[in-house]
Parts: structure tokens; sequence; C-alpha cells
């Protein structure tokens, strides 16, 4: 097998990883760390893929020769964004094209001791701090190859750390875009909210220019401590060229709570693990998504909620909207260990199919190994009801707006879970475009 | 002028099954008509047909508003023209929210050439409205922000039919059983609130098996359905001879209709 293995189609080479490592300042640790995750990557390349996995995510013609890592940064000025403008941010950042942009933070949150921006500078000017949890905890390099390749490359990332007992009231901003065609990123978001305290950090991802292709390799890390609560939302608005692969992951100790949100609305394909460690007794997490495929997109969510200690509680609700030949997988687990007794997990992924071409698969599952829990699951998939429809006409409401109506309200109990009120205007009026409703607005 | 909705000659199919054998009505606004009929007559076929569903189909004969042929309208087009049915069963939209639908309806309404996502009627005006129609009707404002007859109970479905049919002031309205599985007192809002709004300006077809929505609606005209035809034509005095004595020398004096009736209510079983 290994003896037919391309490479250059598949991953990097060690030549390409010489050529990188050779375009960073970094301290001696994180270089370390990178050949070792290097190591794991080449390792990894060598094995097959796990085909069940695979078999649903075609990589067939992936071709990783055709995506690089770029040299220098590129301009932010053209970059279109959802989120940026829409609310008072307490700091804000940017990454294009892997380079981190220069951060903002409000001097009444930056004097608490929270630390938001730039990974790379923040990871070496806080080595004590930060090195126990990047790429320890939440998500590890030799998950998969795509974890490792990660692991090896990151380029930029985000980095917000909230001290104990601080709330930063105001939400943060990330933004991580692509300008050039065939630029590689390997972006990284780790947010570290320590006991008691909290945060809320709105990301999104873009791109500037709808025809230029991109390969996004991505990890996000949370930590939430004890008591602690963080409020993270990844809002994925690639072009339809880029292939999005991610490893995404949260741990929630005792009595801590996550609200995480996921919306997949852009790439040519995506596929995401978005794991929720209940690491704690008591510790919570409602997980949300918003996916809405058309054209050609696949898009693929693989998500856990691991149930560790006793007492603790998940919430996963996806909703997930396809037109035209687009593809959506949703493979759920549930996974309760024998201490995690007295626990909570709950997760449901409903579907509505626009088109007969399109095609989802939604495969819910449990793994249980307590006696004393509350697991439900289900998934439905089913397509706009005609008499919906007819309804809202006899109403006066054309068939088009009524089906229009239909798909918002469908998106509508995913949005009332969504405890951010820009977030949710802002879903909106992103749908009403993929819809089509502003098109019809403009003539 | 009042406006006339005449249809004639009314063929109806379903699934290329004729329901509908030529049915002759002209309502004109200001009028209330009832529809009487046993189960399977046809009645809540004609509805349908007359809002435009597209499983109903018209084989042959018209409708027409004011001479205009509305019969290969769309319903959205129907209902612009001003014609409104309040559902026998009204349909669950979950996640949208009452006020935000109806506020599309009238915008449609008010302003029939609208397009998709040009603008609605003001959110100040509609507000004030909406709420003052709903206090009419002795509905909580709160049922405005709930998702479209989601976990409604019977009794509200139909108080929202008819709080849609106050906000849209159509030109015809037809009530499919809007009094069935009521209890007294929602038959007794849904009869009065018909009455206050129906007027001069509206022409109502009560499609109905009781007594109490004609009495709060007395109709100038009676029709009687059977077998998929209008067998029979009065005034308010059959409504209630029907309600007293039903329907068997009806289906003595129209033995054809009778038993085309029979073979309806056998295939529905
Ligand atoms: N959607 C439908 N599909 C099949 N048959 C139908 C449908 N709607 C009505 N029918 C048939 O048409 C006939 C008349 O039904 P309907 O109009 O509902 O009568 P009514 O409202 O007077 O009780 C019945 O035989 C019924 O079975
Ligand atoms: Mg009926």
């Amino acid at each position: 097998m290994s003896a037919t293995l391309d490479i250059d189609r598949i991953g990097y080479s060690s030549e390409v990883f010489e050529d990188f490592l050779k375009s960073r300042s970094e301290p001696d640790w994180i270089m370390d760390a990178r050949r070792t995750a290097y190591a794991k990557y080449e390792e990894l390349l060598g094995e097959e893929l796990d085909p069940e996995e695979f078999k649903r995510v075609d990589l067939r013609i992936f071709n990783a020769a055709k995506f690089r890592p770029s040299e220098a940064a590129s301009n932010a000025d053209s970059i279109q964004t959802l989120l940026a403008n829409e609310t008072e941010y307490g700091g804000q950042i940017a990454h294009v094209d892997g380079h981190s942009g220069t951060a903002t933070l409000a001097d009444s949150i930056a004097e608490q001791g929270v630390l938001f921006g730039d990974l790379q500078t923040l990871l070496t000017e806080n080595r004590e701090t930060l090195e126990p949890y990047f790429l320890q905890q939440a998500v590890r390099p030799d998950a998969d190859r795509f974890a490792a390749w990660h692991a090896a490359f990151w380029t930029s990332g985000t980095l917000l750390y909230v001290p104990k007992g601080v709330t930063v009231d105001l939400p943060l901003h990330s933004l991580i875009a692509h300008t050039n065609d065939g630029v590689a990123d390997f972006g990284h978001t780790l947010i570290i909210v320590e006991d008691e305290a909290r945060a809320t950090l709105l990301e999104e991802t873009t791109s500037a220019d709808s025809d230029a292709s991109g390969l996004h390799v991505g990890c996000v890390e949370l930590i939430v401590g004890k008591h602690a609560n963080l409020r993270y939302v990844q809002l994925q608005n690639w072009n339809q060229k880029t292939w999005h692969f991610a490893h995404q992951g949260g741990n929630v100790d005792s009595e801590g709570s996550l609200q995480w949100t996921v919306v997949g609305l852009g790439s040519k394909l995506s596929h995401i693990h978005q794991d929720v460690n209940l690491n704690g007794r008591a510790a919570t997490a409602e997980v949300n998504g918003v996916t809405f495929a058309s054209n050609r997109q696949k898009i693929s969510y693989y998500t856990q909620q691991h149930h560790r200690q006793q007492g603790t509680h998940s919430d996963l609700l996806y909703k997930e909207v396809l037109r035209d030949d687009s593809r959506v997988i949703w493979r759920g687990m549930i996974k309760v260990d024998p201490a995690a007794q007295q626990t909570d997990g709950y997760q449901r992924s409903d579907a509505l199919m626009l088109s007969r071409d399109a095609r989802c698969d939604s495969i819910p599952g449990l793994e249980i190994e307590a006696d004393d829990v509350r697991c439900t699951h289900g998934a439905t998939t089913g397509r706009v009801d005609e008499e919906q429809i007819f309804y809202a006409q006899s109403r006066g409401i054309s068939e088009k707006e009524a089906m229009h109506m239909i798909v918002e309200g469908f998106f509508q109990q995913v949005y009332d879970r969504i405890p951010i009120e820009v977030v949710r205007e802002t879903l909106s009026r992103t749908v009403q475009g993929k819809l089509g409703i502003e098109a019809t607005a403009s003539v | 002028m009042s406006s006339l909705l005449k249809i004639t000659d009314l063929h109806v199919s379903v699934a290329d099954t004729p329901i509908l054998k030529g049915v002759n009505l002209e309502i004109r606004q200001g009028e209330i008509h009832a529809l009487m009929g046993p189960n399977g007559s046809g009645k809540s076929t004609l509805a349908y047909a007359l809002a435009g569903h597209p499983n109903y189909s018209v084989t042959s004969g018209t409708i027409e508003i004011d001479g205009v042929n509305i019969t290969e309208l769309e319903a959205d087009e129907r209902a612009r023209l001003g014609m409104f049915l309040a559902f026998q069963y009204p349909v669950v939209i979950p996640g949208v929210k009452v006020a935000d639908f109806i506020r599309h309806a009238i915008s449609n309404i008010r302003n029939p050439d609208r397009k998709e996502g040009e603008g609605l009627v003001g959110m100040r005006e509609f507000r004030k409205e909406i709420k003052s129609r709903m206090e009419e009707l002795g509905m909580d404002v709160e049922f405005a922000r709930r998702y479209l007859n989601d976990g409604f109970s019977g009794g509200e479905k139909k108080r929202m039919e008819i709080l849609q049919m106050a906000m849209l002031q159509p030109k015809f309205a037809i009530l499919d059983e809007t009094d069935s599985g009521l209890d007294s007192d929602a038959v007794r809002v849904v009869s009065e609130g018909l009455a206050k709004l129906s007027g001069p300006e509206m022409g109502v077809l009560i499609i109905t098996h009781h007594e109490r929505l004609l009495e709060f609606n007395p109709p100038q005209y009676t029709h009687v359905m059977l077998g998929g035809r209008i067998v029979e034509t009065g005034d308010a005095s059959l409504a209630h001879d029907l309600h007293a004595n039903g329907y068997a020398a009806i289906r003595e004096r129209h033995p054809e209709a009778a038993a085309d009736n029979a073979q309806a209510e056998a295939a529905a079983v």
C-alpha cells in the first residue's frame, strides 16, 4: 500500500515540512512539538483512513499538492465579514491566509489578566500557562492524520485565556479569511476559561474571492473550568472551493457549562469532528448545529458527547437544510463511561430536503456503560410539506416565499437555543441570502 | 357595486376520481350562505377547489370573481383577489411566528403586486392592528409570538383562522366546519367573531353541521350538497329543518345523488 502512496496528493512531504519550519521563527519547544507531530503525521499517512468514516467523506479528488501555506500576509481590507461590524466587541483579531493580524482588546478586559490575540506570540510569551493546554487536552495530535497534519503545520490562531473568576461581558471576535488561490491555512483556536470565569467568542471563516480554492486544516480547543461558562460560535462561511477539515474539542470541568454553536454554510467539502467531553461532575454542554448545503457541497459532522463523570448533561440539536445536489452527513455519538451515573444525554438531527437530488445521512449512536442514565437520540429527514405551502399560499403568500418561510422556521428552532442575539440575527440574514431572498428584493 | 363570486357547472376530481359533478353557486359580497350536506358529499372539496388547492383539479366549469375567471390561478393569486378559506384542519408551521406569517400575508393582500423581499406593512401599525383584532376575539396577545398553530388546541387553531380572516379582510370567506370539535365557549367566540367581521364587505359561505354558528350568522341562503351536487337551495328555515330532521327526506327526493354519496362514503371508509 505505502509503495503506491502518493504523499503529495494526500498530504505534505518532509521537504514541505522542512521548508515550512524555515519560514517560522519560534522557540525550540514549539519547533520540537512540530517535529514530533510531523513524525506522527508521516506514520499516520502510511496508514489507511478509517474506511467506515471515509466511505462517506470521499477524498478521491482531494489534491494536497494544490495548496501550500502562503509566505506573506495579505491585505485584510477587502474581506467581507458577517459578524465583525454587527455588535460591540471587547476585542477582535483577523487571520488572513494563515497570518495573524494585530489584535485589539479593551483595556478594561486586558487589565483583568485576560489574554487575547495571536496564538504564536502569546504561546511564546506565556509558555508556563498555556503549554499544558495547547494540543494536550481537548484535541490530541495523534487523533488521526488531519489532527497530526494540523499539529505539525499550524500557521496562526486565536488565543483567549480568561483567568479564574474573571467575567468578560463583551463578546470577542475572531476572523479566519482566505484571499489567495491555492492557500492552505492551519488555523488554531484555543480558548481557556479558568474556574468561575465567563466569556463569549464569535468566530467566522470566509473567503474574499468566491473563485479562489483553499484548504483549511483547523483545530478548535475549548477548555472550560469549574463553574465557568463559555459561549463559542463558529460560523463557517468559506466559498464553495474550499476544503475544510477540523478537529474541534471542548472539555468541561465540574459544574462548568459550554454553549457551542457551529454553522456550516460554505466549503466544497468539510469534515469536522466535534467532541464535547464532560470531564467534571455536573458539567453541561449545549451544542447547536446549523447546516445549509447547496450545489455540490458536502458537509460532514462527526459529533461526540462524552460523559465521563456523574450528573453530567449534554444536549445537541443539529438542523440541516439541503438543496440541489448537496450532501450532508451527520454521525452523532453519545458515550457514557461507567463512572458517569445520573447523566442526561440528548441528541437530535433534523434534515429538510429541498431537492430530490440531495442526500442526507444521519447516523445517531449511543455507547452507554453506566446503568442509571437518561439518553435519548433521534434523527429525522423530510421534505417541505405541500400542505404547509398551500396553507401559506391561501393567505396570499407565494409558493417561493412560503418555501423560504418554512425553511427559516425550520432553522428557527435551533436559533431559539442560541443565547446571543447578534448571532441569531446574522444567521437569519445569511440564510435568507443563501436562499436568494435578497437577490429577489434588489430587482 | 358589490363583488360577485360565481361558480358555474364546476366539476372537480381528486386523484382522477370525480368528486364534484356540476356545482352552481353565486355569492355576493354581504351575503351569508350556509352549505350543508352529509359526510362525503363534497363540501370540503368545493372549499379546497375554490381556494385553489393543487390536488383538486377542475375538469370543467368555471370560478369567477366579478367576471374574471380565476379557475387557473394559484392559491396565492386567488387570495390576493379576496378569496379566503378557514381550514377545517389548520396546518402547523413550526418556527414561523403567527405575527410574521400574518404580516407577510397582509402585505401581499394589501399590495397584490408585492414581490418577495419587498416592503412589508409597517411594524408599528401592524402591531397595533393585530393587537386590537386579537383583543376583539378574546385572544391572548402572546399568541402572536407563538409558532403558527404549533401546540395549539383545536379551539385555538380555529380562533387563529378567524384572526387571519379579520386581518386579511377577504371579499369572500369560506368557513369549513370552523365550529367542529370545539366546546360551546369556543363556538360562541368564533360565532360572535364572524358576526362582527362579516358585513356588507364580505360574502360568507359557512359549511357546518351545527346550528350555533348560523344562529349568530343567519344565512339568507341554505344549500344542500349531496353526491357532489347542490341538490336544494332554500332559506334559513331549510337549515333548521335539516338540523331537526336530518337528510333522509333529501335523499329520498334525490335518489341519484344519494346513490353517488353512498358510494363516496363507502369508498372513504
Ligand atoms: N384528498 C383526497 N383524496 C382522496 N379522496 C378525497 C380527498 N378529498 C376528498 N376526497 C373524497 O371526496 C369525497 C368528498 O369529500 P369531502 O369533500 O371531504 O366531503 P365533506 O367535506 O362533504 O365531508 C369523499 O368521497 C372523499 O373520500
Ligand atoms: Mg369536510
